[in-house]
């Protein structure tokens, strides 16, 4: 009998046997469960200068401390994907009031306030934060599969081609043209306006990742066919052929028609 | 003919009628001829053809709008042929394991397989295909816009009414084919394309799902609907579209062609050049000006790039789904109709929401569109022949009427852009659907008054200008110190232009009941034609009389007189003599004159 098996009765045995069983399932879960996606870690600092900055920028429609009011809607709990989002494409601030915030090329923003006021708004409530680069690297994915998860869940507001189309009352769903993965992204995770939700049960991180992978095919695609017209199809192509086509020939016919034999 | 005695040998008999050799005729010209010659043994071709190269077309360009659609439909038959060679009409699912990345491993159809194909691998086949796209829209556009030129010159009007209703027909089959070819790459736009059509086939009430089980054979989508409509779009329609269109310009050549009005030009002549060697260099030409334009612009603008829109699964729909340009007024219609059309009695859903856009539209459009010639002329009370051109302000309620059609059809055909409108311009498209929708029933007659009061308005200064002449610009000063602007008159060949027209009068209603005080049978009818044709005629503006003129250039003081005048009473004379053809033309007498 070794001296383990004799001390099996001793009176500090279970609490190391629980001590040994946590840490195990601890170390495994920490291992192997879904990490948040995380990239960095977040300070007490930098959630006292998102709060700052909040204040500052953002607290005339969304209130003091973020709870909203009749012109922005409360933030807790949508994440720092959400601000992320909606801060790194330039529609947030808003700079008036409108069904829609559109998207602008000149963000307001660095990327560390960005991030500042997002660690402040996940402060407040838990929510997405913002995605690992893993699963918004477009190249990694599979544009194929992508292209077919887009048809079934996108298209039918952004097009086929991502060009984007109308909703209701002025409201639109944007183009997707040149958008970083990031954001595409963010944008299925948070669903922001009038965009639905699709979370990681919806559509997984790497079937988003699919969709990423598709969209920038179609950036990257060379207009095989010559001129795009837009991506907006039979609507520009019969434009075209009014002004251009009938113009030519109409052109071309007073010009044999003048012509004398 | 050699003259063979009756008492020859019996071989000599048999040979005494063969012609005599005649001598051969030397150079190229030998060979051209021995040719035709040889044809002409065969077919006697030499008469017809003859007779053809020598007939006469006026000169105009909106004469060769027609031209641009039998052209576009050469090109379409031409490329058509070549995808035949490649395109596979089927619902077969396959998987793409072609060269265009972004589909790979995707399962598709094999007819969308073989349009990729065509696009991407085949040497030469995405032109090709660009080509017959472009060309498809081109011919309707060319339809239109010569139906448009027909309309407004009133060149539909005895004896061409036939050939109106010819025209009429080609343009409706125009658009089915055009439906037919955008429905075969069964791309997810194409598909979406056919759910439509499906949804229109059950709105039809009652026997509409038994329509649309017999034209899918089944359920949507199944697999009949491709080949099916590839036997439409490649055999049927076309056969028909080639037929219609030869009896077109058989009747276009029977008939000859129109003219506009001019000095020297009659309702009993046609003045221009003869087909060979002008119109054969010019028709000829232009056939090659109109490939040419498209295949520059198939090969610098794409057109239906099916490979963005992925193959067609009947679960996803793309946004700004539309249809190709010449289907847009039926696809605006629907999205105007209001949802509430939409009704269930006696346990059957009725959808007029749907219905009375996607099926009664076009038979109605194309209904008043072919009967339209016969009801002017039963307005009008004219049965004589027109070959000359009514120039479109001479007759300022049929070219109100035409504007007003346009004006209808354009609303509906915007509608079917309302998403694109939408976000292209940051509009609400409820607010546009509505904005369309009250315009649908306020443009047609606004355009109507509008076109009607400037054509009148053009008649007036048509009038203006043959009796005050062209202001000069040069200021006169007389000896007792007035200041006057010369004014000059218009030389013979431009005022005919501006006068040789006649103008109808309102018909009178006759009384209606005979001697005994019976009502007439056609009372109400004769009625009906009177007060159409005070429509028609009431606002008139009469061409200048050669009385007129006379008092107008004997002393400018009458001629204010004279204008203020209600026009009307004199009888219309033509005024002055008609000049003669200007030029050394080729005038071609019409028959029975």
């Amino acid at each position: 009998m070794n001296a383990l098996a004799a001390r099996r009765r001793h009176p500090a045995a279970i609490a190391l046997l629980i001590l040994v069983g946590l840490l195990v399932t601890g170390a495994a879960y920490a291992a192997l469960a879904p990490k948040p996606a995380q990239a960095s870690t977040v300070s007490a600092d930098q959630v006292q200068q998102g709060k700052k900055l909040f204040q500052a920028n953002c607290s005339t429609c969304h209130g003091l401390q973020a709870e909203g009011s009749k012109d922005g809607p409360s933030l807790a709990g949508v994440g720092a994907a959400s601000v992320d989002f909606q801060v790194g494409t330039g529609r947030m601030p808003m700079t008036r009031p409108d069904v829609q915030a559109p998207r602008k090329e000149k963000v307001v923003f660095s990327e560390e306030e960005i991030a500042a006021m997002g660690a402040y708004v996940a402060s407040l409530a838990p929510g997405p934060a913002v995605p690992d680069q893993e699963f918004t690297d477009g190249s990694k994915g599979d544009p194929a599969k992508g292209g077919e998860l887009f048809r079934v869940n996108c298209a039918m507001c952004h097009n086929a081609s991502g060009a984007g189309g109308a909703l209701t009352r002025g409201k639109y769903a944007p183009s997707l043209h040149n958008v970083s993965g990031k954001h595409i992204y963010e944008a299925m995770l948070t669903g922001p306006q009038s965009m639905p939700v699709f979370n990681d049960n919806n559509i997984t991180p790497e079937s988003k990742r699919d969709i990423v992978a598709f969209l920038h095919s179609v950036d990257k695609q060379q207009n095989v066919g010559g001129m795009a017209l837009g991506r907006l199809g039979p609507v520009s192509e019969g434009l075209f052929i009014w002004v251009f086509g009938l113009g030519i020939m109409i052109g071309f016919a007073v010009w044999l028609g003048q012509k004398s034999a | 003919m050699s003259t063979a005695a009756h008492n020859a040998s019996g071989a000599e008999r048999l040979r005494a009628n063969d012609p005599e050799h005649e001598a051969p005729v030397g150079g190229g010209l030998r060979k051209v001829g021995g040719v035709a010659g040889w044809v002409d043994d065969r077919t006697g071709a030499a008469k017809g053809v003859g007779y053809l190269m020598k007939k006469v077309f006026p000169d105009h360009w909106s004469f060769m709008l027609g031209e641009v659609a039998m052209y576009s439909m050469i090109i379409c038959l031409v490329t058509g042929a070549f995808l035949t060679f490649w395109f596979v009409p089927s619902a077969g699912q396959v998987v793409y394991d072609g060269s265009y990345l972004p589909l790979k491993g995707v399962t598709m159809s094999e007819a969308y397989r073989s349009t990729l194909d065509i696009s991407f691998d085949i040497r030469g086949g995405l032109i090709i295909r660009q080509i017959h796209h472009w060309a498809a829209l081109l011919f309707i556009v060319a339809i239109n816009v010569h139906m448009m030129r027909v309309f407004f010159t009133g060149a539909f009007r005895k004896p061409r009414e036939l050939n109106w209703v010819l025209g009429a027909q080609l343009s409706m089959l125009a658009l089915v084919e055009g439906f037919a070819g955008y429905s075969l790459p069964d791309d997810l736009l194409s598909g979406t394309g056919l759910r439509a059509a499906e949804g229109f086939m059950r709105s039809v009430p009652v026997v509409g799902s038994y329509l649309s089980y017999f034209v899918f054979n089944g359920p949507f989508p199944g697999e009949s609907i491709i080949p099916r409509l590839y036997a439409v779009h490649v055999l049927l329609l076309p056969a028909i579209l080639v037929g219609l269109f030869t009896a077109h310009i058989v009747l276009v050549a029977v008939q000859k062609h129109t003219q506009y009005p001019g000095p020297g030009r009659t309702n009993d002549n046609v003045v221009g050049f003869p087909v060979m060697p002008v119109y054969a260099a010019k028709a000829g030409g232009f056939f090659f000006i109109v490939f040419g334009v498209v295949a520059l612009m198939s090969a610098l603008v794409t057109i239906n790039p099916i490979w963005a829109y992925g193959p067609y699964d009947p679960s996803p729909v793309t946004a700004g789904s539309q249809p190709d340009w010449y289907m847009g007024f039926a696809d605006g219609a629907l999205r105007l109709l209001p949802g509430f059309l939409e009704f269930t009695a006696f346990g059957f859903t009725f959808s007029f929401n749907v219905m009375i856009g996607a099926i009664l539209l076009i038979p109605i459009m194309y209904g008043l569109i072919t009967l339209y010639p016969f009801l002017e002329e039963w307005v009008t009370g004219d049965k004589r022949e027109h070959h000359l051109l009514d120039r479109p302000r001479n007759n300022p309620t049929r070219t109100g009427i035409g504007m007003a059609g346009i004006a209808s059809y354009c609303v509906l055909m915007f509608a079917a852009g309302n998403d694109i409108m939408a976000i292209k311009l940051h509009l609400s498209i409820n607010d546009i659907t509505n904005m369309l929708r009250l315009l649908f029933f306020v443009a047609p007659p606004v355009v109507f008054w509008v076109t009607k009061r400037i054509c009148l308005s053009l008649q007036r200064r048509d009038r203006d200008l043959v009796l005050h002449g062209r202001e000069t610009g040069r200021i006169v000063r007389t000896a007792e110190g007035r200041f006057y602007e010369q004014h000059e008159p218009l030389d013979p060949y431009t005022r005919w232009h501006l006068v040789q027209h006649e103008q109808h009068r309102p018909l009178e209603l006759e009384s209606g009941v005979d001697e005994n005080g019976v009502a007439a049978p056609n009372a109400r009818s004769q009625r009906l034609r009177a007060k159409l044709s005070r429509f028609y005629f009431n606002d008139r503006v009469e061409p200048v009389t050669p009385a007129e003129l006379e008092a107008a250039h004997h002393d400018g003081h009458h001629v204010e007189a004279i204008e203020h005048q209600e026009p009307g009473g004199a009888p219309l004379v033509e005024v002055g003599s008609a000049p003669a053809g200007e030029n050394p033309d080729t005038t071609e007498q019409r028959p029975g004159h």
